[in-house]
């Protein structure tokens, strides 16, 4: 009974904080915020299968969440014939090459030869291969990327609904996990932060460059929308009568009406996302992973495979974050590759983990609804403590112009000694882990 | 003489660059190695410090420089590298005091370090913003070259040339020196071994009468001096920009583990291999080819293994490649 208070407070004072927002800056303003805090949940429970149910500790969120949001441009973009038909095909011969390379290489790798054959077939496939996608790729890619590249220059996609690619975006993330998982997997926790945190760079690089892709730097703006436009609400006969009866006004309506389906949809995920990792947290299963992060050798001792485990949650909790990753583009109606920011994403997850409570999943959704909330409003709220504090100094003064524009830095100290105050004073965490 | 150009073109774009990203490397691998022995945890902190003793450095250069005090053809940064070691050293002091000492004393699992130097990470990231913003400092005043290319081709009158950049010779003979130094304090003075014999076996020196407090405060000291020595140099090289050091995390961990973590000599060769695997592998050798290879055989494309958007890419392989066939580096460190 004691946990349902302290959940139901928790929760409600949050409420209380987002009404807050509403009343004083504005409904917009609360909702969007809001919006994102539902992402970030999501993220946080994908991160918290990952380090709470296995201690898997997983520094490659920012690369996960970007795979996420590339599904979202392959599925929703339309497809740019004119490019397709430049170098659609030679793009396809390389995807089967590569394909093929790694089949030929994992057949090699099976295969009973011996050492010394394979270590020479081994070096010899992939330098064929390269040479293969520099042969063919490389012009293919050029002539694409030549192709009006200020207002295309890339394949686009397919022109499917968004939100399948909240599917596919789970579903790339988890392959690309089952990949890496393969290789860090076997490592130690601090190597396996290192080589992840290495992974999502090298990701984010792959997307900054890959201009047929993903455009690269230069973005893609115009992803279709699940909702509703703004403009087409305002200019609908129901939706002008409706805020006429209501006297509600026009504009602000039809944006809040919008971002409360966008609500809706989020909470939609977020609330099965919840359900079934805790379904799966009471399971038997859910008991065996924990049982394995808290003591490997005895469970081992238990004939648990403990490599194949931590490969299934490492798989699993990527693919939640590759999901959020997609509703993130989604929401933002734009995919920019240079937003993937590790402090932002990877770094900024973890804390929401940590101080909702490691392992528990009600704390994942606090954590993420609070952090986020106070990663927003630590501009404001750092802005107005800076003005307070220079207040005695003159308007022009170097040192206060200096420290206003800055202010908005103070949100990564903010979280810095959260961070360290939280694992120092109650390391457990808002909602400890159950028994 | 063909030979002599490309050698020339490849010290100029390769082996210059490449021993200079080397050291810079080093100096950041060798601090993470040092906390590593000691301390047993990756500071994931550690690009943060030296973008703070960059940050104090450019500070203080840009207050001297207020008052016309210069240091000649030298940077002006180098007179007020020795006060910025200082204030990174008593951040170090103060992260110790008030982060990690708690977590030593209750002998935590190094994953709640990792943790923690996390958080030492975002505060001091949010602290360096906070201070000079996070636009690029271009710091760099001073002659800027040693000798440039022309000069080269003049002297020796072949068709290619490498020119050296003060910076770069500052940074390379400096590093060796800081190496120098080190190593003879690990190995020959009593406060190095003690060190060391705290990093081979903690127990052991406990019993020894080594104070585990003394050896913990000296490794954070040295690791904020090189810290700040890597991040001064880099700025001086390139340009300091906040947000590069996260990204050099990577290489850093990189150097550090292909050494073989917690071995310094490791650290430092682990940076050099890193450093110039980049550079080796983005490189594109068709200028070079033409003059090694007769004009029949001349080649036609670029002659490049990886493009060099992709040059972070290549520390996180060989860290891959290094995991898989030998975890514990090249010199034999210790698994984390």
């Amino acid at each position: 009974m004691n946990d349902v208070l302290r959940r139901s407070l928790v929760f409600s004072t949050f409420a209380v904080a987002i009404v807050v927002i509403g009343f004083l800056q504005s409904w917009n303003v609360a909702l969007g915020i809001f919006n994102l805090c539902l992402i970030s949940a999501t993220m946080a429970l994908g991160v918290n299968i990952q380090l709470g149910y296995a201690g898997i500790f997983n520094a490659g969120v920012m690369g996960f969440a970007a795979l996420g949001g590339l599904s979202a441009v392959i599925i929703s973009y339309k497809p740019v014939s004119e490019t397709i038909s430049l170098g659609g095909l030679g793009i396809l011969i390389c995807i089967l090459i590569l394909l093929l390379g790694s089949v030929l290489g994992v057949l090699v790798y099976k295969s009973n030869l011996s050492q010394a054959y394979k270590k020479i077939l081994f070096p010899i496939i992939i330098i064929v291969v390269l040479l293969l996608l520099n042969l063919i790729g490389a012009p293919a890619v050029e002539r694409i990327e030549a192709f009006e590249p200020a207002a295309s220059g890339f394949l686009g996609g397919f022109g499917l609904p968004i939100i399948l690619s909240w599917i596919v975006g789970g579903v790339i993330a988890g392959l690309v996990a089952y990949l890496i998982g393969k290789i860090t997997l076997g490592l130690r926790s601090d190597y396996l932060a290192i080589a992840t945190l290495g992974i999502a760079e090298v990701i984010i690089y792959i997307l900054k460059n890959e201009d047929w892709l993903t455009r690269g730097v230069k973005n893609v703006n115009g992803l279709p929308r699940p909702v509703p436009y703004e403009i087409d609400l305002q200019e609908s006969t129901w939706f002008i009568e409706l805020c006429k009866n209501f006297g509600f006004p026009l504009v602000e309506t039809s944006s809040i009406v919008v971002k409360l389906s966008y609500c809706f949809l989020f909470s939609i995920v977020v609330l099965t996302i919840f359900i079934l990792s805790e379904v799966a947290l009471k399971s038997p299963w859910g008991r065996m992973m924990r049982a394995i992060r808290d003591n490997e050798i005895s469970a081992r001792a238990m004939g648990k495979n403990v490599k194949a485990r931590h490969l299934e949650i490492f798989i699993l909790g990527s693919a939640i974050i590759g999901l959020a990753g997609a509703m993130l583009t989604t929401l933002e109606g734009q995919f920019t590759p240079t937003t993937y920011q590790p402090l932002r994403f990877t770094f900024t997850v973890w804390v929401m983990v940590i101080i909702g409570g490691t392992g528990n999943n009600y704390g994942s959704l606090i954590g993420g609804f609070l952090v986020w909330f106070l990663w927003v409003e630590a501009e404001p709220l750092g802005l107005y403590l800076v003005e307070l504090i220079t207040s005695p100094l003159s308007e022009t003064n170097p040192l206060r112009i200096q420290l206003i524009t800055n202010a908005a830095h103070m949100r990564y100290m903010m979280m810095g000694l959260l961070l360290l105050l939280v694992l120092r004073f109650a390391p457990k965490g808002i909602f400890p882990e159950g028994r | 003489m063909d030979f002599l150009n490309a050698l020339a073109l490849i010290t100029n774009y390769i082996l210059l660059p490449g021993f200079t990203y080397g050291s810079q490397l080093a100096l950041g691998a060798l601090g993470v190695t040092l906390i590593y022995a000691v301390l047993r945890f990756s500071n994931f902190a550690h690009g943060e410090l030296m973008s703070f003793g960059a940050m104090i450095c450019i500070l203080f250069t840009w207050l001297g420089q207020s008052y016309g005090i210069n240091f000649g053809v030298l940077p002006t940064a180098l007179i007020f590298l020795p006060i910025a070691i200082g204030f990174t050293a008593l951040y170090c002091f103060i992260i110790e005091k008030f982060v990690f000492a708690y977590y030593r004393r209750k002998k935590s699992d190094p994953i709640i370090f990792l943790i923690a130097s996390i958080g030492v990470m975002f505060f001091t990231a949010g602290l360096i913003r906070f201070i000079i913003g996070p636009s690029d400092q271009n710091f760099n005043d001073g002659v800027r070259f040693i000798f440039n290319v022309r000069e080269f081709k003049a002297f020796t009158g072949l068709d290619e040339g490498f020119g050296l950049k003060t910076s770069q010779a500052i940074t390379i003979l400096t590093t060796i020196l800081l190496c120098s130094i080190l190593f003879v304090f690990l190995n020959k003075t009593r406060t190095g071994k003690s060190m060391r014999a705290f990093s081979d076996n903690e127990d052991l020196a406990l019993l020894s009468g080594i104070d585990p407090n003394k050896v913990v405060l000296l490794t954070w000291v040295i690791a904020g001096g090189l810290a700040t020595f890597a991040g001064v140099l880099y700025g001086l090289d390139k340009i300091y920009k906040p947000f590069i050091f996260l990204q050099m995390l990577l290489p850093i961990f990189s150097a550090a583990i292909v050494g073989g973590v917690g071995n310094p000599i490791g650290a430092v060769v682990g940076g050099y291999v890193i450093a110039l695997s980049e550079l080796f592998v983005t490189f594109a050798y068709r200028k070079v080819l033409a003059y090694l290879l007769p004009e029949s055989m001349e080649p036609s494309g670029m002659m490049q293994f990886l493009s060099t958007d992709y040059k972070f890419a290549v520390s996180f392989i060989i860290l891959v490649i290094v995991l898989i066939v030998r975890p514990t580096g090249i010199f034999r460190g210790k698994t984390i």
